[in-house]
Formats: C-alpha cells, sequence, structure tokens
C-alpha cells in the first residue's frame, strides 16, 4: 500500500527533469548579464580614472574622457521622461479609468500598441522631420528629446493602464458609493496604489533612452561639442536648443568613426553608459520604494 | 419585531418606487417594481440568486450608472424626492445614501482614514479641526462597536484588521455622512457565524437611526434581523409584508415554496 508504481516513478523522473531544465535556462541568462559586465570592467579597467570621467574628449577622441557626452545622455534622459512621463501617465489614467469600450477607445489602443512596434530608425526620420524641419527646432537637445518621448510613450502607456488595472475595483466600488468623482477616487485612492507600478514602467525607459542612438542621430546629436569642464556650466551646460554629444553616440563614434582610440577608452566609455543607466534607474528605483512607504499624499 | 408595524402612513416612507423597470442592454431585469420601504426600519430584500435584488438595491443610489448599458424607467423616489430629477446631485445623493458590500472592502489606507474619507471628498481641507474629526472618528467607531478594538491603532491600516472589524470599519465610515439610508448588500456572506451575529446586533442599533435595506440570502438572518420582507423572483416584486406574515402566513404560493426551502 502507497508504494509507488512504475508510472508514478517516470512521473518523478520527468518532474526532476523539468526542474532541472528550468534551472539550467535561467543560469543561462544570468550567465551571459554577469560575463558582460565583468570582461567590460575587466578590459576598460586601466582606463578608468575620475579624471576619464570629469574630462572633455581631447586630440580628436584619442586622449581625455567622457564628460560631455555623459552629462548629454543624462539631460537627454530626465529631458525625455520630463516629456513623455505626464503625457503617458495621463493617458493611460484616461484610457484605464474614464474611457468608455467603444470603437473611438478601440482605435487609441490600437494606436498605441502599433507605435511600440515602429523601429527606432522610424522614429529618427519623423522626429527629425515633425521637430527639427516642421517645428523648427533646429538639431537640438529638446528635438531629440521630443523623439525619444514618442518612442517611449507607448510602453509607459500600456504599463501605466497595466498598473491601474490591477488596483481592486472594490476600492472603487467604495469611493464611488459614498459618492466620490473619477478623479478623487484616482488621486486619493487609485494612483497611490498603482505609483509604484506606473514608476515601474517609466524606469524601464530610462536605459532605452540612454542607450538608443539611431533616434537622435538626426535629432540632435552631434559628433563633437565639448562643454565646460567645472563650475555651475559643467552640470547643466547643454541649453534645450543646442545640439550636445551623448554616450551612446559617443561609443559608437569611437569605435568606428576616428582611428587611433585605444580599446581600454572604448570600452571604459562603455562602462560608463552601464554605469550612469545603473545610477539613474537606481534612483528612480529608490524614489519608488520610498514613496511606496510613504503613502499618505 | 412587529412592534414597529404599526399603522402605514406614507411620509414614513424613505423610499418610494413606482413602475420602475431595467434593462442591462436588452435583458430585463426589474419588472415594474412599485415598493414603500419605511423609516427607521429594517426591511430584507430576498429571493433565489439572479432575481434582481441586488440590482435593485443598486438603483437607490444609482450606482448602477456606472457599469455602462443600463437603462432605467419609472421613478424612484428617496425622502420623497425623485433621484432622476434633472437637479439630483449624484454625489449628494451618495453622501446620504450609503452602501455596505459583500465583501468588506476598507480602503488601502489607515482606520481613521478610512472613517474620515466620506467627510474628506465631501468638504474643502480646513473645514473640520482636527479636535471635530477625531471626535468624528471616535463617535462613529463607537457606533459601530469598533472603538475599543481599535482606538490604539488608528493608525494602522485598515486591511490588517479582521474580516468581522472591517466590516463594521466599512459601516463606520458611512456615519460620518449623516447618512439617511444604508443599503447592504448581503453583509455577512463573508463573515463567520460569530461576526454574522455581530453585524446582526449592530443592525438592530443602527435601524433606530437609520433606514435599512438588506439584501440577504440567509433566510434566518432575513427573519433574525427585519421588521419587513420583500420577496422577489424572476425580476418581479411578488410579496411585500410584516417579517412575521412572510414567513408564517405569505399570501403568495411561491414565496411560501420559497421561505419554506422548496427552491433557491
Amino acid at each position: 500500500m502507497f508504494s509507488s508504481t512504475p508510472r508514478e516513478k517516470r512521473r518523478r523522473k520527468i518532474e526532476r527533469i523539468a526542474a532541472v531544465t528550468c534551472f539550467l535556462f535561467t543560469m543561462l541568462l544570468v550567465v551571459p548579464v554577469l560575463a558582460i559586465l565583468t570582461y567590460l570592467v575587466v578590459r576598460a579597467w586601466p582606463a578608468l580614472s575620475l579624471d576619464f570621467i570629469l574630462e572633455n574628449p581631447q586630440n580628436l577622441m584619442q586622449s581625455g574622457g567622457i564628460w560631455a557626452p555623459l552629462v548629454g545622455t543624462f539631460c537627454l534622459v530626465w529631458l525625455t521622461l520630463a516629456i513623455s512621463a505626464p503625457i503617458g501617465i495621463l493617458a493611460g489614467i484616461y484610457l484605464n479609468e474614464y474611457a468608455r469600450d467603444n470603437w473611438f477607445t478601440r482605435v487609441v489602443s490600437l494606436a498605441v500598441v502599433n507605435l511600440a512596434g515602429v523601429p527606432s530608425i522610424v522614429h529618427a526620420l519623423f522626429g527629425f522631420g515633425a521637430f527639427v524641419l516642421t517645428l523648427g527646432m533646429g538639431k537640438s537637445l529638446l528635438a531629440a528629446s521630443c523623439t525619444m518621448s514618442v518612442m517611449t510613450l507607448p510602453v509607459i502607456i500600456t504599463s501605466t493602464r497595466e498598473a491601474l488595472a490591477a488596483v481592486p475595483i472594490s476600492f472603487r466600488m467604495a469611493c464611488w458609493n459614498m459618492g466620490a468623482t473619477r478623479w478623487q477616487t484616482i488621486r486619493t485612492i487609485v494612483l497611490p496604489n498603482s505609483m509604484s507600478g506606473i514608476l515601474t514602467g517609466v524606469i524601464l525607459q530610462i536605459s532605452r533612452t540612454a542607450g538608443e542612438t539611431a533616434p537622435i542621430l538626426f535629432t540632435g546629436v552631434v559628433f563633437y561639442a565639448p562643454v565646460a569642464e567645472s563650475g555651475f556650466a559643467s552640470i547643466l551646460p547643454y541649453s534645450v536648443d543646442q545640439p550636445f554629444m551623448a554616450m551612446s553616440m559617443h561609443l559608437f563614434t569611437l569605435m568606428t568613426q576616428v582611428r587611433g582610440v585605444s580599446e581600454e577608452m572604448q570600452y571604459a566609455t562603455a562602462v560608463a553608459l552601464v554605469g550612469l543607466i545603473l545610477l539613474i534607474s537606481g534612483g528612480a528605483i529608490g524614489l519608488r520604494t520610498w514613496l511606496r512607504n510613504h503613502r499618505r499624499w | 419585531m412587529t412592534h414597529k408595524h404599526d399603522e402605514h402612513n406614507e411620509r414614513d416612507d424613505s423610499i418610494q418606487t413606482e413602475g420602475l423597470n431595467l434593462w442591462y442592454g436588452t435583458f430585463q431585469a426589474l419588472h415594474d417594481i412599485h415598493l414603500r420601504i419605511r423609516s427607521r426600519m429594517i426591511t430584507s430584500l430576498i429571493g433565489p440568486s439572479g432575481c434582481g435584488k441586488t440590482t435593485l438595491l443598486r438603483c437607490f443610489n444609482r450606482i448602477n450608472e456606472r457599469f455602462g448599458y443600463v437603462r432605467t424607467e419609472g421613478s424612484i423616489r428617496v425622502l420623497g424626492k425623485n433621484i432622476y430629477d434633472p437637479d439630483v446631485s449624484l454625489s449628494e445623493l451618495r453622501k446620504s445614501i450609503g452602501m455596505v458590500f459583500q465583501r468588506p472592502n476598507p480602503l488601502p489606507i489607515s482606520i481613521r482614514e478610512n472613517v474620515l474619507f466620506g467627510l474628506r471628498i465631501h468638504s474643502e481641507r480646513g473645514d473640520f479641526t482636527r479636535a471635530m474629526q477625531d471626535e468624528m472618528v471616535e463617535s462613529a467607531l463607537r457606533d459601530v462597536q469598533l472603538w475599543d478594538d481599535v482606538k490604539d491603532q488608528l493608525k494602522k491600516r485598515a486591511v490588517h484588521l479582521s474580516l468581522e472589524q472591517q466590516q463594521k470599519l466599512c459601516i463606520a465610515r458611512l456615519l460620518p455622512l449623516k447618512p439617511q439610508v444604508i443599503l447592504m448588500d448581503e453583509p455577512c456572506s463573508a463573515l463567520d457565524a460569530e461576526g454574522t451575529e455581530q453585524i446582526e446586533l449592530l443592525l438592530e442599533q443602527l435601524s433606530e437611526k437609520y433606514t435599512i435595506v438588506i439584501v440577504t440570502h440567509n433566510m434566518g438572518q432575513a427573519r433574525r434581523v427585519s421588521h419587513e420582507c420583500i420577496f422577489m423572483l424572476h425580476g418581479r416584486m411578488i410579496e411585500h409584508d410584516s417579517t412575521f406574515t412572510i414567513f408564517n402566513n405569505p399570501k403568495n404560493p411561491e414565496t411560501d415554496q420559497y421561505v419554506s426551502g422548496h427552491y433557491g
């Protein structure tokens, strides 16, 4: 009684195989991440220094550092988020909380999904036509940020909708039945309880904005635009109507466009780009945690 | 509990409906409902699942309209005022007609803020001093006999309370708005026997101040707590009488069969 049958033994064997396979594939995912980071840091080590971070590129990129592109990417990320986060979050709120299920809403949803599928080089062309030429922004930080915003909007809208939809309907019922308007319900209950989900969507767009090259290529990034290395002007050196340098473009330049750049410098630039993304994302995750623990607004 | 069931004066009615019909899309959920619900009494809506009890309850504060594709015909008067009149504000209507749900749904904020929530959405910042707020929180929580349990943890999140306490809190948060009518949609179905008993005792007390309409599947509960019962079937009101009459001497044979457990 209760002893295992041959069939049960076979099931147990399959169970074991399934568990091990899933574990191995998880490792397959983790190993490359660690490998990439280790490899980058090891190769970049000789070139990494505080001076490398804080100096402008010099001598046709062959020496000096990465301060100008680093600050450029930083500005690009924040300006892009400053444009796309409010638009995307408000649109997500409209679609999830206000819109009725009719043809118009379905068309908007379809448009959002399709916008997410547009290749980044096409966004670049659109941005060039719309922002640089038609709206007369010229090749500038603003035009590049607008282009990036259009590209990041669909993900922010979609993740906002999902975060809002995860708030139980019973909370809304409680509010509505006490006479709260939709907006009162959203502001007091729905948003505070979906903020961390919404911010997750926004945070994911930080690395995308910092890493994409194509959309800024025609719209604002330039090969070389040194900035002040000290004083206040070194922190916010670019005004929004100027072209700027960016890390992704700079890395591309170092690797393919100029001769005589040491490999260490290329790797050090890549490490700095990854570091910048981790820094901004880390800050945003910190903000998300703080909001989660202080939900009294 | 028939002591309150004396002669019927129209001014004692909290809710009156005339020829109330309701459709969800093309499905007619309520057929020609004429009813009067008396003030400061507990009226039970009973009947098998899908008979339209909850739909009817949700008509009284017009929350049905939030669900789209709902069409209503006929009139509903609450305290003598037709709630479909153009000058009726839904916000004000829902302020004076509270609703308690099947599953306790305290908001994910502190106990204190739950009680004050209704007040906050219906007033401006600074209308009430801190002391007035404290007083209202205490009085509301005392009215539902929750004060002694939670007075030391008013800042704790309400979702950590037991289900019974949560349901009491859901009733308490209606009270600062000074409602006239409290609607309850199977308020005990998520609670154990003891929690049910607590809520039932509470209902009896509350009925001294408020008109209570309660939807219930539990025959025993309808019998224990309500002064009057309305029996519904297939979206129609079959019989409305004192609880004693409905359970002991119903006029309609279908009511008789339902209350004696032949179906439902």
